[in-house]
């Protein structure tokens, strides 16, 4: 019985195969291939004249199959797929062979690269003859975005979908949204306090009739696929009924205890029943329950008597919520590098050694000491160090670049020479003013007076044990000499880091993780916001270290693509999935906690495994790992597979 | 494996010493002395040998040891420094127990060849190759372990204050580690700030003073030919020690020793001081602590000698 009629077309790509692989060689080989009816080439395959060649054959020679034999099915798969649907051709009859990627741009071997791009072509048309016709299916969505994270980022991406008309839930995790942003004092290269542009969102997006603010709130559980998330949202218990609280503060001011502030950075004290800053958004107070007096004892309970509205609940108790999501997205923001991990900076052992997030609440008006730019004794500065890269370009630490940290020194040393008349020593590796109005930012302070500026890597933090005051050692790579610079107060300009708990948070949403620990992104440049996971979104420093103009970009870029999904209304689900066949599952359940996405579950009346087929990615570990076969993935079949294999190693 | 330990059996290398001791048994190192601990630094030898074998361990002198090249070598002749330690190496093989070393700079060099031995650098093969032109061997690492880290992990802290007959309490010592024992990252905890010593001296009873300077550099042996630069920071590394009130300071490497103890007047001429701090081997206070007898520890052999804070405790 003769097979399917194959037709193949072998791309030159230009010269970018067709440089290394004699084109005529390829195509008159594929052409003799067993059931090949039909074998071309073109030098744009993917133009419009390229895939009117293989409608036109789909017609003329009645193909069964095509093989297109080009780059990389990442490229244009979707491309040719689409072809042979115009053509009348079920798309997934379709199969490429990659002879640029994995061939042609990885040798410089004209006649061995030859050689693989026929094999590879053997074996894709190979696997071609056994194709089974499938058909794409689609699932309504759900119209409501949930959002993970309440900084710059999450807030963006919130309003613009709420002002698009769509509902969203905002959750975060801490009393109040603003994220780290919140702490800032002034923003580069503007100079305008956070705080002034900041707030306004923060309360648009409370004020918003189509957001649900979520805070001191977690998202516990996700389960379920693109357009129909299933979420398990813990909303804290915050000891406050939120409706009644009017926000006076009068709890704040009469509770008796006192503890470090987180978001003073350890800095200022807060009360135990606190709003964090006094801009916070609900500006309603939450019960620190492992502080608080009441908690600890059973006595007290200052703060319910003295509140107006008699809003205190100390019974109270955390709210679970349920709902459905069509779209999510992440933006978890970062974590600040802890540099008292290495020693030679001295962090936590040099009181006037403090981070850059400690200068923010230094110099911000409101924080602990009012915008005033003071040494732990409570005086003046005379000489500050500012150094750069603590944490980042570092083998040791972390490899990548912070990106934001020359611009925050730049802007330290302006604010420094604003409010005191302290010298200023700014030690930096390569000057990094790469953003709009950043260079002329960086002019403009260099010009200023007293401010040094050393080409070199502050290596090192020494305390002058008789004077107390600290000597900043660095190589000034400029001048080529070691310097010892005499300062009484070090910023250092941490690194950006993922979360800790960013692995947890991955594995809750099904999206992964780059070398650096941040999430990673469907594609560096092109998908910057998408993840492995559809429907899951990421934005913001989650992602990568980010200034807040390209966080802001990310919150809505990521509202976009939330919108996008929500929009339409319905989510299309590729048939490459696995499938399982109930007669031969033994119930054995091994595929379960293998499957990377949560797609399998197990039929306890049947006593099988069953596969979501919109949770599921199509990767194969289950059927790779099924002992008894019974799982099977649709277009990757093992027969498939194994004829790839024959045509690779046939000679 | 027995067999392949005795010499002239077709030495074996590698790490067969290296396994755990078995409980309650003494500890057996062979031990590597190095140059300086057979001349300038007499009493980190005789107090290690002795304090370490009031705790159960015994060093063995590696027969028939050679000069580990020291920091000299390596800019002069690359093969031959890590040759020089190799064939010390070679010879731990072929004894079969772990090596134990107390000089810093014997300990950076011999782990510098053991590192050679690991990698798959050219150098390993010469090395090789000048090993087999003496009849020697060496495949594989050897276990090296410098003995303030055999005082403070394998024979603990615990053991060290149960044996302790003299609480050295009041005494101020500043611990100074130098730079060459804790880079890179060997066995120590943390390469700018390592405790070990500090932990091991305040098993003795004795107060340790903080001291951010104890992995600073000394000169070594720079004083010779950059004597102002390192007369300088030998001054700044006295005067660390000196404002956090420390009596003495304690020392694990001879080139220190030598450089703050020997130096310490022309330092007080140059610099107008009266410092008058001596310097003495951690092992020396352990000793002393340990009950053995004063007049061995050799407290008066330093130029600052370091009689007058010890004799208290005698």
């Amino acid at each position: 019985m003769p097979g399917p009629k194959i037709g193949v077309y072998v791309c030159h790509c230009g010269s970018n195969i067709a440089d290394k692989v004699d084109m005529d060689a390829l195509r008159d080989f594929a052409g003799e291939l067993p059931d090949v009816v039909v074998s071309r080439d073109y030098k744009y395959m993917c133009s419009d004249p390229g895939q009117d060649l293989i409608k036109a054959d789909i017609k003329e020679y009645g193909l069964e199959r095509v093989v297109v034999a080009s780059c990389s099915p990442r490229m244009h798969e979707p491309t040719f797929k689409r072809a042979c649907e115009v053509g009348g051709l079920n798309p997934y009859l379709m199969e490429m062979a990659n002879i640029r990627e994995q061939c042609s741009w990885v040798t410089v071997d004209r006649g061995g690269a030859t050689r693989k791009a026929k094999a590879l072509v053997r074996s894709a048309v190979n696997k071609a003859r056994l194709l089974e016709p499938l058909e794409d299916k689609s699932v309504p969505v759900d119209p409501k975005t949930l959002i993970v994270g309440g900084g710059i980022a999450g807030i963006e991406a919130a309003l613009k979908i709420a002002e698009a008309g769509y509902k969203v839930y905002l959750v975060e995790r801490e009393p109040s949204i603003g994220g780290q942003m919140a702490k800032l004092d002034k923003t580069f290269p503007t100079l305008d306090c956070a705080a002034c542009i900041l707030t306004p969102k923060m309360v648009s997006a409370a004020q918003n009739p189509n957001i649900t603010l979520l805070t001191y709130a977690e998202v516990e559980d996700v389960s379920g696929y693109v357009g129909n998330f299933e979420v398990t949202i813990r909303k804290r218990a915050r000891g406050v009924d939120e409706k009644l609280c009017n926000g006076c503060g009068t709890c704040q001011e009469k509770c008796p205890i006192k503890v470090p502030n987180e978001f003073e950075e350890g800095m200022g004290l807060r009360k135990a029943i606190y709003t964090p800053f006094p801009q916070a958004v609900p500006n309603k107070p939450v019960i620190d329950r492992e502080n608080c007096t009441y908690y600890k004892t059973g006595k007290c309970r200052v703060c319910e008597r003295v509140c107006p509205p008699q809003a205190v609940r100390f019974d109270q108790e955390d709210e679970i919520i349920k709902e459905r999501f069509g779209a999510i997205i992440v933006s978890t923001g970062y974590q600040p590098f802890d540099p008292s991990v290495g020693k030679q900076w001295g962090f936590g052992r040099y009181d006037n050694v403090i981070t850059g997030l400690q200068f923010e609440r230094l110099s911000n008006a409101s924080g602990p000491t009012g915008g005033k730019v003071l040494l732990k004794d409570g005086t003046e500065p005379k000489a500050v160090a500012i150094l750069h890269c603590v944490g980042s370009r570092d083998k040791n630490y972390n490899e990548y670049c912070s990106r934001i940290c020359c611009m925050t020194s730049v802007k330290f040393a302006h604010l420094v020479r604003e409010k005191t008349g302290a010298k200023v020593y700014d030690l930096y590796m390569d000057m990094r003013t790469f953003g709009k109005q950043y260079e002329e930012f960086y002019n403009r302070v260099v010009a200023e007076r007293d401010i040094y500026f050393i080409r070199g890597k502050g290596a090192e933090i020494m305390e002058d044990p008789v004077s107390g005051g600290l000597l900043v050692r660095v190589e000034d790579t400029l001048l080529g000499v070691f310097r010892e610079i005499p300062v009484d107060m070090v910023v250092l300009n941490v690194a950006m880091c993922p979360r800790p708990d960013a692995q947890e948070v991955a594995q809750k949403f099904g999206i992964q993780r780059s070398a650096d620990g941040f999430f990673l992104e469907y594609h560096l440049k092109l998908e910057p916001m998408k993840t492995a996971n559809e429907g899951v979104f990421i934005a913001g420093t989650c992602q990568a270290p980010k200034d807040i103009p390209d966080t802001v970009g990310q919150g809505a870029g990521a509202a976009a693509e939330a919108l996008k999904v929500v929009l339409l209304g319905k989510v299309t689900v590729t048939p490459t999935t696995a499938e399982i066949r109930e007669t031969l599952c033994s119930g054995c359940r091994m595929c379960i906690p293998l499957c990377p996405y949560t797609a399998i579950s197990f039929n306890e009346a049947k006593g099988v495994a069953v596969v979501n087929e919109a949770l599921c990615k199509g990767c194969g570990t289950c059927a790779a790992s099924c002992p008894s076969g019974a799982l099977r993935v649709r277009h990757f079949d093992n027969r498939q597979l194994l004829s790839q294999i024959e045509g690779v190693c046939a000679e | 494996m027995t067999d392949a330990r005795t010499k002239g059996a077709g030495p074996k290398a590698g790490l067969e010493g290296g396994t755990e001791p078995e409980a309650g048994a003494a500890l057996k190192y062979s031990f590597f002395p190095g140059c300086s601990l057979h001349s300038t630094a007499r009493e980190y030898h005789e107090t290690a040998v002795k304090s370490m074998a009031a705790l159960g361990v015994e060093l063995e002198e590696l027969e028939d040891w050679n000069c580990c090249g020291a920091t000299a070598l390596s800019s002069a002749d690359t093969l031959l420094s890590y040759a020089l330690p190799a064939r010390n190496l070679a010879m731990v093989a072929e004894v079969g127990r772990p090596l134990a070393v107390a000089c810093n700079s014997c300990f950076v060099t011999l782990n510098r060849a053991n590192a050679v031995m690991a990698s798959d650098t050219p150098w390993r093969k010469k090395v090789q190759e000048a090993l087999a032109a003496i009849g020697r061997r060496l495949t594989r690492p050897v276990e090296i372990r410098h003995t303030l880290h055999i005082l403070r992990h394998e024979v603990g802290l615990d053991r060290l204050r149960e044996k302790v007959t003299r609480r050295l309490e009041g005494l101020k010592v500043a611990p100074y580690y130098g730079c060459q024992i804790a880079r890179p990252r060997h066995q120590w905890g943390d390469p700018e700030l390592p405790v070990e010593m500090d932990e091991v001296l305040a098993a003795t009873g004795a107060e340790v003073v903080r001291y951010d300077r104890k992995t600073k550099c000394c000169g070594g042996a720079l004083m010779t030919t950059k004597e102002d630069i390192v007369l300088s920071i030998n001054e700044e590394l006295l005067r660390e020690a000196k404002a956090r009130g420390a009596d003495i300071i304690a020392v694990c490497c001879p080139m220190c020793q030598m450089n703050l103890d020997a130096y310490q007047g022309k330092i007080n001429s140059r610099f107008g001081t009266d410092y008058s701090i001596p310097i003495v081997y951690y092992t020396q206070l352990v000793g002393f602590a340990l009950g053995l007898d004063e007049a061995e520890m050799g407290f008066s052999r330093g130029f600052v000698p370091a009689t007058k804070y010890l004799r208290k405790y005698a």
